[in-house]
This record gives C-alpha cells, sequence and structure tokens, in this order.
C-alpha cells in the first residue's frame, strides 16, 4: 500500500506576541520585544500535538511525514515522538517567505496536505502560495480570525487523518488578517481539508458556505440579472459563492460588476463603478462582515457613498445566511460610509436576503 | 478495549474513594449508571430472506367454495394485477420477530432513557393502558369506508376531542386529520391563503412573518405554500424585536406564524402586541403550539387573540411520535375561519354522529380522518386527567424545566444564552459555547457520550444559531431523581472533556454503532431510505 504523505510546517515565532499581551506577533521587532518580555514559543508544541492526533488515527497505515528540517517541522515531528520520512533543508530569512518557500517545497515533495501551525499572518502566506492540495491550519497564532483553522491543534491532526482516508471532503476558506486600522480584513480563500465540527466557523461567520441559502439567494439575484440590471458584487464568501452559483467567477476580496453578460468588471474602484452604473438600473449586493457585521465602510471602500447614491439607497441588497447573522450575537449591522447622511438613511431596519424567498428583518446602525 | 473505556472504568471502579470491589462495603450511592448496547451485527430484512420460508400459508378454498367463488383474482381488471410477485422477504414468523427484537435491543428507546434531550419533541410516558383501547377490535377491526351508522363510537370520540380541544386552546372548531404538526401548520397556511383569496387580497398578500426561534416548520410549510418569508431576530433582551415586526409588517402581510414559547423556551410576554400589530395590517395570526405542555389550562390561543392554532397531540398529549410514521395533529380555527377548514370533520346533531366537509374546505391533509389510533389515545389522556390534570401537568412541567436549567447552569462551560436570568417555560436552548472554547470538545461529541450513559440529547435544528447548542425539555414524566440523573451525566462528561477531551470526542464507545457518517444524510446519491434505493445507490454501486 502507497503511504500517505503529509506535509509539515511550523511558523515558529507564531504565538510569541499573545502570551505577553500583544496583539500579534508579525515583525522582528514585536518577536523581539516578545522574547524580550519572556514568551516561550509554542507553536512546534501545537503542531506536534496534530501530528500525534493524525497518527494515533491511522495506526494501520504508513505515513510519511515531509517536514522542513529544524524548528521548522522536524522538531515538532520529533517531539510527537514520530521519525519524518524526509527533513527537507532550506535557507532561512527569518519572515513569511520561509513559510511561503516551505508549503512550495512540500507540495513538490508530494504532500498530499499539508499541516501548518501559526496565525492569521501565517495563512496569508500560505495563501501567497496557492497551494495545489488542501492544507489544514493548526491554530498556534495569536490572531485566529481565519477559517482555514481548525478549532483546535488535535482536531487539525483528527481532520487530516479522516481526510486522507476519505472521510472528510475539502472546501473553501476565507483568510482574514487585520488590516489598517485593526479591523479585519478578507485576503482570499484557500482550499482546506473540512469535517463540519473540527474545523473553525465562528470568528469571522466567515466561511457561511450554507449551501442552501447561497443557492436560494443565487436564486434570487439570478432572476435581477436576468431581467437586464446591472449587480455589483461586495467582496467575500457569500457574495463569491452566489456569483459561482451563477457560473461567474469573481475574485473574493474585490468588488465587481456582473450582467446577463457575464462579467462587466472585475475588482474595480469607485471611480469605476460610478462609470458603470452610469444610466443603468443597478443594484448593490453586500453581505455583511462576519462577528462586526458592516455592510459598508470596512473592506469595501470601493462601494463609495457617491455610487450608493447613483444606485440608490433602496437598491443596496444585503446577502447573508441564517447562520451569519446569528454570529453577530444579537448585535446590529453596521455603517460607515464616510457619509453621514447616506449612513442614516441606511441604518434602521434592513431586509437580509437570507434564502430563496426569504429574508431577515435585521437592525443596522451607524 | 478502546481507551474510553478504560477511562471510564477507572472512574467507576470507586466510590467516594472506597473501591467497588472492597469486601464488606457496599456503595452509599451508585456510581453513574453505565450502559452498553446489544449488538447483534443485524442484516437488513430483505438480506434474510430465504426463498421458499413463508410466515403464513393461507389454507387453499374448500372445493365448493371455489366452485361458487371461481378465481377471485380473474375478477379484478387487469391493469390492477401484477405481472410479477412482489420482491417481498420470505421468512418464517420466528425469523421476523427475532429481527425486530434485536433491532430493538440496537435502540436507545423513549422507555429505556430519561428522554430530556429532545426538546422541543415533548418527550412523555406515553401510558400503555391506552394501548389497549387501541387494540381492541372495537377500534383495531374499523374500516374507514364503513358506513357512518356502524362508528357512530368512533366519530363520537374525534367529536368530544375535538370540543375538548377547542376548549383548551379557546378557538370554535378543530380538523384533527393533519398526520403532524407540520402538516397541520400547512394547513393552517392554507386556510390563511384561502381566507385573503375569499377577500380578493391573496395576490396582494405574499408574505409571512414569522421569528428565527419559532421552530423552522413555519417557515418551511410558509414557503411549501409559495409565500416570501419574513424572520425576525430577538431583540437586546432576547425576546422577539416588536420593532422588527412593525418595520415587516404592511399590505404585503398575509400572516404572523409564531412559536411561543420559543424553542428557547422563551415566553413572549408582548405577544398580544404582535398579534394585534399583524390584524392592523390586515394579517391573520397563527399560534403553533406543538409544544403546548408548558401553557395547557394556563394560557389560551384565542384570549392571545390567535386565529388559528395547532398542537402535536404526540407531544403535549402523549401519543407516540412514531418516527416519521403517523404522529397526529390539530389544527384549530375561529368560527370565521371554520368554512376553510380541512375535511371532513364530525358534526353532532343531538343524536347522531355525521362526517361533513366544510363548506370552503382546503381539501383533505390525508385520506379519511385523521389517525384514529392517536386521536383516541390522546382523548384517554385527556379524560385521564382532567381539566385540573391538564394545568398540573404543565405546573410540573415548568417546574422540572426551571429545576433541571438550575443544575445545568451549575456546570461549568454551560449557558442559556438570551435573556438571561429569566425563567423559561417548558424547554431550554443551553450552549456548551464556553466549554468547546475552552477543550475543544463540541455540543456533538457531548451527545453521543451520553449515550455510554443510557441517555443522549439532540443538539438544535440547522442552522445552528445557538452555537454548540443543546436542547432539554423535561416534561411531567421525569422525577427529580431522573434530573438529578441527567444532569450529573452532563456535569461528567463536562469534567471529561476538560481532563480526558478524547474520551468525548471518540464516544460513544458502548453503542451498536460508533459513528454515523452524518455528511451522507445531506447527500442525494448516497441516502437510501429504501431497500430498492440501498441496492441501486450501494449494492450496485460497489459491484460495478
Ligand atoms: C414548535 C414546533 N412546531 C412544529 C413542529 C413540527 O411537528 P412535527 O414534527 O409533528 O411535524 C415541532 C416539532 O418538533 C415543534 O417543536
Amino acid at each position: 500500500m502507497t503511504p500517505y504523505r503529509v506535509g509539515v510546517v511550523v511558523n515558529p515565532v507564531a504565538g510569541l506576541g499573545g502570551a505577553v499581551g500583544l496583539k500579534g506577533s508579525d515583525g522582528a521587532a514585536v518577536q523581539a520585544q516578545a522574547l524580550r518580555r519572556g514568551a516561550v514559543p509554542r507553536a512546534g508544541a501545537r503542531a506536534a500535538l496534530a501530528v500525534g492526533e493524525l497518527l494515533s488515527r491511522l495506526t494501520a497505515s504508513r505515513v510519511d511525514l515531509l517536514a522542513i528540517a529544524g524548528e521548522l517541522g522536524a522538531d515538532a515531528v520529533r517531539l510527537a515522538q514520530a521519525v519524518p520520512a524526509r527533513e527537507l533543508e532550506l535557507p532561512r530569512s527569518g519572515d513569511g517567505a520561509d513559510t511561503r518557500a516551505a508549503v512550495r517545497a512540500l507540495v513538490e515533495a508530494g504532500a498530499q496536505v499539508v499541516l501548518f501551525a501559526g496565525g492569521d499572518g501565517t495563512a496569508r502566506d500560505v495563501l501567497a502560495v496557492r497551494p495545489v492540495v488542501p492544507v489544514i491550519g493548526v491554530p498556534a497564532g495569536v490572531k485566529i480570525h481565519s477559517a482555514v483553522y481548525a478549532v483546535n491543534p488535535r482536531a487539525a491532526g483528527e481532520v487530516a487523518a479522516a481526510f486522507l482516508t476519505g472521510r472528510a471532503g475539502v472546501r473553501a476558506a476565507e483568510v482574514v488578517d487585520a488590516g489598517e486600522e485593526g479591523s479585519p480584513r478578507l485576503y482570499g480563500e484557500l482550499c482546506v481539508a473540512a469535517l463540519a465540527t473540527r474545523i473553525q466557523q465562528r470568528k469571522v461567520g466567515g466561511t457561511v458556505a450554507d449551501p442552501d441559502s447561497v443557492a436560494g439567494i443565487a436564486a434570487e439575484i439570478g432572476a435581477l440579472i436576468a431581467g437586464g440590471d446591472l449587480v455589483v458584487l461586495g467582496p467575500g464568501t457569500t457574495t463569491r459563492a452566489v456569483a459561482a452559483a451563477l457560473g461567474l467567477d469573481v475574485p473574493v476580496a474585490g468588488v465587481s460588476a456582473v450582467d446577463r453578460g457575464g462579467v462587466v468588471a472585475a475588482d474595480v474602484g469607485a471611480d469605476e463603478l460610478r462609470r458603470l452604473v452610469r444610466g443603468r438600473l443597478a443594484w448593490i449586493v453586500v453581505s455583511p462582515t462576519g462577528v462586526q457585521g458592516f455592510l459598508l465602510g470596512r473592506g469595501n471602500q470601493q462601494i463609495s457613498p457617491e455610487v450608493v447614491r447613483d444606485v440608490g439607497p433602496g437598491r443596496l441588497l444585503v446577502v447573508s445566511s441564517e447562520a451569519k447573522l446569528a454570529t453577530l450575537g444579537g448585535r446590529p449591522l453596521l455603517v460607515d460610509t464616510g457619509d453621514e447622511q447616506l449612513d442614516y438613511e441606511i441604518s434602521g431596519f434592513v431586509r437580509v436576503l437570507t434564502g430563496y424567498g426569504s429574508t431577515a428583518m435585521y437592525r443596522s446602525a451607524t | 478495549m478502546n481507551r474510553g473505556d478504560e477511562a471510564a472504568a477507572g472512574r467507576t471502579g470507586s466510590v467516594n474513594g472506597v473501591p467497588a470491589g472492597s469486601p464488606g462495603r457496599i456503595a452509599a450511592k451508585p456510581a453513574l449508571r453505565r450502559f452498553h448496547q446489544a449488538r447483534w451485527d443485524e442484516k437488513l430484512i430483505f438480506e434474510l430472506s430465504s426463498p421458499g420460508e413463508r410466515g403464513v400459508l393461507p389454507p387453499l378454498p374448500d372445493a365448493g367454495v371455489r366452485e361458487v367463488a371461481g378465481d377471485p383474482v380473474a375478477d379484478l381488471p387487469a391493469a390492477l394485477r401484477r405481472s410479477t410477485p412482489p420482491g417481498l422477504p420470505e421468512m418464517s414468523q420466528l425469523h421476523v420477530l427475532r429481527h425486530y427484537l434485536r433491532l430493538s435491543q440496537e435502540n436507545l428507546g423513549v422507555d429505556l432513557n430519561v428522554d430530556v434531550g429532545q426538546g422541543t419533541c415533548t418527550m412523555k410516558y406515553s401510558p400503555k393502558v391506552h394501548d389497549r383501547l387501541v387494540r381492541s377490535a372495537k377500534l383495531a377491526d374499523l374500516h374507514p369506508l364503513q358506513d357512518e351508522e356502524t362508528v357512530q363510537g368512533v366519530l363520537e370520540i374525534i367529536y368530544r376531542l375535538e370540543q375538548m380541544l377547542c376548549e383548551i386552546s379557546g378557538m370554535d372548531r378543530m380538523s384533527l386529520q393533519p398526520g403532524a404538526g407540520s402538516a397541520a401548520i400547512y394547513a393552517n397556511v392554507a386556510m390563511i391563503r384561502a381566507y385573503h383569496e375569499s377577500r380578493g387580497e391573496a395576490g396582494q398578500r405574499d408574505e409571512v412573518i414569522t421569528t428565527v426561534f419559532s421552530h423552522p416548520s413555519n417557515a418551511a410549510c410558509a414557503k411549501t405554500a409559495g409565500y416570501q418569508v419574513v424572520t425576525l431576530y430577538p431583540d437586546a433582551d432576547g425576546y422577539p424585536d416588536l420593532d422588527a415586526l412593525k418595520a415587516a409588517v404592511g399590505p404585503r402581510t398575509a400572516a404572523l406564524l409564531i412559536t411561543n414559547p420559543e424553542d428557547t423556551g422563551i415566553f413572549n410576554p408582548r405577544i398580544h402586541e404582535f398579534v394585534r400589530i399583524v390584524h392592523e395590517a390586515g394579517g391573520l395570526c397563527a399560534y403553533d403550539q406543538a409544544n403546548a405542555n408548558g401553557v395547557l389550562g394556563i394560557t389560551r390561543a384565542r384570549d392571545a387573540g390567535f386565529d388559528l392554532c395547532h398542537f402535536n397531540l404526540h407531544k403535549t398529549f402523549s401519543t407516540p411520535h412514531a418516527c416519521g410514521g403517523p404522529a397526529a395533529g390539530a389544527c384549530g380555527v375561529t368560527a370565521e375561519l371554520a368554512r376553510f377548514l380541512p375535511g371532513p370533520v364530525v358534526d353532532f346533531d343531538g343524536t347522531r354522529y355525521t362526517l361533513t366537509t366544510p363548506q370552503d374546505t382546503i381539501g383533505p391533509m390525508r385520506p379519511f380522518h385523521g389517525v384514529a389510533p392517536n386521536l383516541v389515545r390522546a382523548y384517554s389522556w385527556i379524560t385521564s386527567l382532567g381539566a385540573a390534570g391538564l394545568r398540573e401537568v404543565a405546573e410540573i412541567a415548568v417546574l422540572n424545566n426551571n429545576y433541571l436549567m438550575k443544575r445545568i447552569l451549575e456546570i461549568k462551560g454551560a449557558s442559556a444564552p438570551y435573556a438571561p436570568g429569566r425563567r423559561r417555560i417548558e424547554q431550554v436552548r443551553y450552549s456548551w459555547r464556553e466549554l468547546t472554547e475552552e477543550t475543544g470538545v463540541g455540543s456533538h461529541d457531548i451527545g453521543l457520550r451520553a449515550a455510554d450513559f443510557g441517555t443522549h440529547y439532540w443538539t438544535s435544528h440547522h442552522p445552528h444559531i445557538v452555537p454548540e447548542p443543546f436542547t432539554l425539555e423535561p416534561t411531567e414524566s421525569y422525577s427529580k431523581a431522573d434530573l438529578d440523573e441527567y444532569a450529573a451525566i452532563l456535569a461528567e462528561i463536562a469534567r471529561e472533556a476538560r481532563e480526558n477531551p478524547e474520551t468525548v470526542r471518540t464516544a460513544p464507545h458502548n453503542s451498536t454503532v460508533h459513528r454515523n457518517r452524518e455528511d451522507t444524510l445531506d447527500d442525494p446519491s448516497a441516502w437510501a431510505v429504501t431497500w430498492r434505493a440501498y441496492r441501486r445507490k450501494h449494492v450496485a454501486a460497489r459491484d460495478r
């Protein structure tokens, strides 16, 4: 029987900042400060838990662990009392480039799935490589907003084992990290191995992939498009999944415009949007950011107050699955377009399209 | 033995520090009950078929009879005759009996465990004495096409049961025809549409309003009937949001479909106002009283202003749930709407009971007159308790629930989101969010681990609005000792989640089936509810 091949990479500085009260661990200065304050690296130990779990679930099979040498992977494998089948030596640069090079090397070496230990910054580096095999995040960082992480380290091993033995599927999951001003920003999606209850969902409420509501929302939006209208799609997993259900491929992180003829423009800015909606019946479709619930003004500034006014505030369509709305925990949806009058007009109650023939009457506030 | 068993054995091996097997010592208090399911590796009944084996051999007709009657099959129209015999399993009576007894042992059924974990299902004791009435030939041998004159007894029971349910709800008329709660809700939606049609407003009124914690059957039935559904979320206090309702109603409003108490167990104290606002907009109000167990004899749908309501006889009124088989629903309406009821209904002129079809009926919900055996059971249950007894049922159910809530909230990591600190009516939707964040062990795992202690729970409808949910409904059937046992089991599992999460995450350890692959339940290419579908999707696929 051919052995299973699992790649292991650790971001050794992930999580350094957390234990000593810093908001993250990105950047050499923060890491040095953390070490000065007495932080103890823990990413390797967390990765070892995942590896141990993986092996304990596949005792009947041969598992070849491919690991980057030293604290970037192999040490964690040994900590789990296992021996790497291959140790890949890589030049080190001490920053995110290490993670990127490591994931590339592991995929090239034939890994069927890659376990990576880190936080949101690490996930962005993995995303940059666009690996062709599924990955699973072992949560070890300070910031874990991305939906690519398992709910805990052992769960990552459990999911990897389930994936290798055909008991878990894959799905697209969001990579989110703090942008400027600390508000979460969506960077893109990674293909992760997933078991429903083992992969983190809640933090960003991001991965809404509730197939029923996506298909239902898509049917409603599709009817607008079929009627000849232009539809401006804000960023996010929901809007992207809705577009995909309509056979349209739009980038997850940008604003796009679609109509009967297909994608009119992808990843466009405010001026371009104003030009596109001029003289046309148009709709703006946005999905709230998870947890915080921003409709406008965070991560989608391209949909400027002028664009909203050109289209008409009454033609702002909010879409979300009921589950994602629930992650707001009762807090209102938020608008902060920079145009107070417009924010006021949008606040009150909005009808959120939650599925086919379904809306939620939900509070919004400025 | 797997790890979970060892851990568990270690734990129950001593009681209060005294080794269980110590000579001369008897444990003062039994440790938590352990449960082990039988495992029979039983095949499907179709796979047990043995060609030529028979359960019954009907005697051939005597020669004289045959001469007079001829071949009765030949009298059937050709189109009704099978060309090949049906592919039924061929088995002796003993083999059939043994098969089903084995299956029953691979089960954790309602009469075996402290079944409070199926919140919203109102699991209560179904008194076995009522089954004697149902099995009596006086009922069992009746045929629905019999002449009315010959079934006056069962018609009287149906009629009197309707009267009682009208008294309990305040409604003017009821149909007992729906086969379950959702069927009754659907009947109510169909009557709402018929009402608006009769006023020429059906085209305009295309929206139904509900709340996110009303049972999802309400939204589902409205959608099935073609309505747009508008869902309200709770306000900051955890109650259905009155301002959201005001924003939602208008000339498009056909109806409000609402559960109260909601699935969270929270009673909406402004229900009168909800009803008034919807009425002012020209809509009707339907009260989902599937779980009326906590308000029986205390509040009435009609008194709160509702136009329609429904009961699940298989919950509040004790009849078996029947797992997708025949349960029993009842839908009630005001006099104004009675002409739309599904039919037939039973009328009484002072001497005779007759079956009549309401004038503008929405049509039958199922063949004939409803699930008669369950109607008889519900009738027996109500009459055996009497009016005062019904109220006592509600009071004990509410008391049990609030007692259990106190015990559950003592467990670190468990919470009851929404309206914190308030009493609940008959059930509570709890959350293990804190425990899950701390240990990584989720609610689903805990529910499965409970099976090793001889009980279980169900989490909640999807999507999970309350994170890591579990919903408990301890009806009047359970004693304080039962509830203490149940709470102790959950406390023990919460402890395990912290100290030995693996035991919980890999549970159940003592059940027939370890873990089901639940994703296939959502996969039409994998699910198979008939033998034929199983063969097509699995056996044939495997052989290819
Ligand atoms: C409040 C409520 N309404 C409706 C229903 C649906 O009833 P049934 O399962 O009989 O269709 C249920 C069942 O759980 C319920 O709890």
